[in-house]
């Protein structure tokens, strides 16, 4: 069994010891798709302080984004955003009392997880027509 | 498990022993809410501004409701993201020291995210 270092005693069972599903993934994506976004207002910040610095900064800003690679790290933080946005608004339904049972939990899990696809895909769309 | 005599309504007024009651939970979920709107006319915002010329981009953002919007978003998302954070901190830095120090770096990382960018909505709208 696993034991905590300082003390001694034992740690409750982690990721490890359970069998993997939908649920228990959309579980840590939620975290991990709000750890991205806390690094993503960087792009955000950066993107704003370009604009107030003018053209040449907001240049440079285009010149790093708006390139394959670029626009794959834009995509995936519109992706993270509506995924925990989704994810958020499930956990505020749950935070009424509903949906807690493993049925409802399945097919909303399914219901947010394309919604986070589909409104991500949706925003570029738009992107590139105005382009 | 022993019984507390408290009632629930004591508990609260009692704060806990961090003192601050429900009030973590609270804002996260009330900045949740707030970013719901906010989050989706920022994407909006920039999906239509990303590939425009700086003038284009400038006057977009100096637009009042638009600029509005920005702040807004700024400080309701960055009140959101500490919160979240400070859980994340909370759950994997088990040495007390190490985990206050991250807890420092996280709010001082959320000041710069939020006064950089009110900062830039500002100059964008007022100028100079």
């Amino acid at each position: 069994m696993a034991s905590n270092g300082s003390t001694g005693r034992p740690l409750s069972p982690h990721l490890q010891v359970y069998r993997f599903s939908l649920l228990m993934a959309l579980s840590i994506l939620h975290r991990a798709t709000g750890i991205a976004l806390y690094l993503g207002t960087l792009i955000v910040v950066w993107w704003l302080v370009a604009v107030a610095s003018g053209p040449a900064a907001l240049a440079f800003w285009q010149m790093v984004f708006l390139n394959p690679l670029g626009l794959l790290v834009l995509f995936g933080y519109t992706w993270a955003l509506f995924h925990h946005m989704m994810g958020g608004i499930r956990h505020l339904v749950w935070d009424t009392g509903a949906r807690l049972d493993v049925a409802s939990a399945k097919s909303t899990a399914m219901f947010s997880t394309i919604a986070a696809f589909a409104l991500t895909i949706l925003v570029w769309i738009v992107a590139f027509m105005v382009r | 498990m022993s019984q507390s005599l408290k009632t629930p309504l004591g508990k609260v007024r009692g704060l806990g022993s961090a003192k601050s009651g429900t009030d973590h939970f609270w804002m996260q979920r009330l900045t949740a809410i707030a970013n719901v709107p906010l989050a989706v006319a920022f994407v909006i915002l920039l999906a239509l501004t990303i590939g425009k010329p700086h003038a284009v981009q400038a006057a977009t953002l100096a637009n009042p409701i638009a600029a509005i919007l920005v702040l807004l978003f700024v400080v309701a998302g960055v009140w959101h993201m500490r919160l979240g954070m400070q859980v994340v901190i909370e759950d994997y830095v088990p040495n007390e020291g190490r985990r206050i120090a991250f807890i420092v770096i996280n709010t001082f990382f959320a000041a710069v995210v939020a006064v950089a960018s009110i900062y830039a909505v500002f100059k964008i709208s007022f100028g100079a």
